[in-house]
């Protein structure tokens, strides 16, 4: 955790140059500048289908720029996707990303924080809508990474699953972290706003 | 980090149905003596060719689930982020798939010769040539698995995909050509890794 703390707080995690988007043909957004820095949280709003997803995938790496430059801190996403394995217990299925260079101490921290130590032994398959999405924010936690990328993160959640996430939050920028969400409701905290598409 | 990739594929490739390609390839291997009559020396003639069509209509089998999940769910993206390459993710899941897969099939491939009255030389020859053309077997179905991943009715397509580019594996290991068939098993194996990391990549939106 030191590794993160040290990062001064005007150490950038996440920059866009002039970063111009296109899919199928269509531009999402054009001539973006973006930084993120340690400390921070931005949160992207803007009606469906307006690029905030794609501009996270973007983030990520997972999609390509059209134009523009954009610098990258080791980060986590957190997304529809669970990818987790299915058939394995839970604490398996997280061990298995947490073993890339992340840590136990983390993510026993964040099974805890998100409720979920007493289903560690339960099958991926049998969690409910809501325990997935702790359990994928609970992956996040456990990579490490500096920069969290969480779209729509409260989806599912409960009231208790909000207090939690919230919790994480303050934790991870104390800490010297930095996350970008993507939702259209209120998030827990101070957030900076963005508008995605204008 | 690659070991623990393999450890996992060849973890849900065994909790899968891995027992199913081996009992389609027993069946096919069944249906020969049926189709063609009870004479031994024929039977024993076409066996070797008999039991690599098995072989290859068997490796057509589980090629839906060794891609498509993984991207459906994430983990694709994820091992991205991850920083492993696409490269390395295609060449575990090689790996992993030729584990569930080939020594079975070399085990299955005993009873299968017993049907088609073929003798313990013409065995031999057989299991050799399976043994050096299953890496390719294995390496076509990833790469074919990648291609087809979220595409509509893929497991139709990976068929019309795979068998084409399979006939030169079945025509050096049938006519029992052990040069050509490394050869030609060496080439796929060590291409199958790209053209999977491409579509991998290709495939991401």
């Amino acid at each position: 955790m030191s590794n993160v703390a040290s990062l001064a707080s005007a150490v950038s995690l996440l920059r866009f140059e002039g970063v111009t988007l296109r899919r199928g043909g269509r531009l999402l957004f054009e001539n973006l500048d973006l930084t993120v820095n340690a400390g921070e949280r931005l949160q992207l709003t803007g009606p469906n289908g307006t690029g905030k997803s794609s501009l996270l995938r973007l983030a990520a790496g997972l999609l390509r720029q059209e134009r523009g430059r954009i610098e990258r801190a080791p980060l986590a996403l957190a997304d529809e996707h669970v990818a987790l394995d299915r058939e394995r217990p839970l604490i398996a299925a997280l061990g298995f990303w947490s073993g890339f260079g992340g840590s136990n101490e983390r993510l026993e921290f964040a099974l805890n924080t998100l409720d979920l130590a007493g289903l560690i032994p339960i099958p991926v398959r049998l969690l409910s809508a809501g325990q997935l999405k702790r359990a994928t924010l609970a992956r996040v936690v456990g990579t490490g990474a500096p920069l969290w990328l969480l779209d729509e993160p409260l989806n599912g959640l409960d009231r208790g699953g909000l207090d939690d996430l919230e919790e994480l939050l303050d934790w991870h920028t104390a800490q010297g972290g930095a996350v970008v969400a993507a939702s259209h409701l209120v998030l827990p905290g101070d957030w900076r706003q963005l508008e995605v598409g204008h | 980090m690659i070991i623990s990739l393999i450890r996992r594929d060849v973890r849900r490739g065994l909790t899968g149905a891995a027992w199913l390609p081996i009992a389609f390839f027993l069946l096919v291997a069944t249906l020969v003596p049926f189709a063609i009559g009870p004479d031994a020396r024929l039977l024993g003639r076409i066996g070797a060719g008999a039991l690599w069509i098995a072989a290859l209509t068997a490796a057509l089998l589980p090629i839906e689930r060794l891609v498509e999940p993984d991207r459906a769910d994430g983990v694709l993206d994820q091992l991205a982020l991850h920083g492993v390459a696409e490269e390395s993710v295609a060449f575990a899941k090689i790996i992993a798939h030729w584990l569930t897969f080939a020594p079975l099939l070399l085990v299955a491939a005993v009873p299968a010769s017993a049907l088609l009255a073929m003798d313990g030389e013409s065995l031999l020859r057989t299991e050799v040539a399976l043994a050096v053309g299953t890496p390719a077997l294995a390496a076509l179905a990833i790469a074919v698995a990648a291609v087809t991943a979220g595409l509509p009715r893929a497991g139709a397509l990976a068929g019309l995909l795979l068998l084409p580019l399979a006939v030169p594996l079945l025509i050096f290991g049938a006519a029992d050509a052990m040069a050509l068939e490394a050869a030609v098993s060496l080439l796929l194996t060590a291409g199958a890794p790209f053209v999977s990391a491409a579509a991998i990549r290709a495939s991401r939106t």
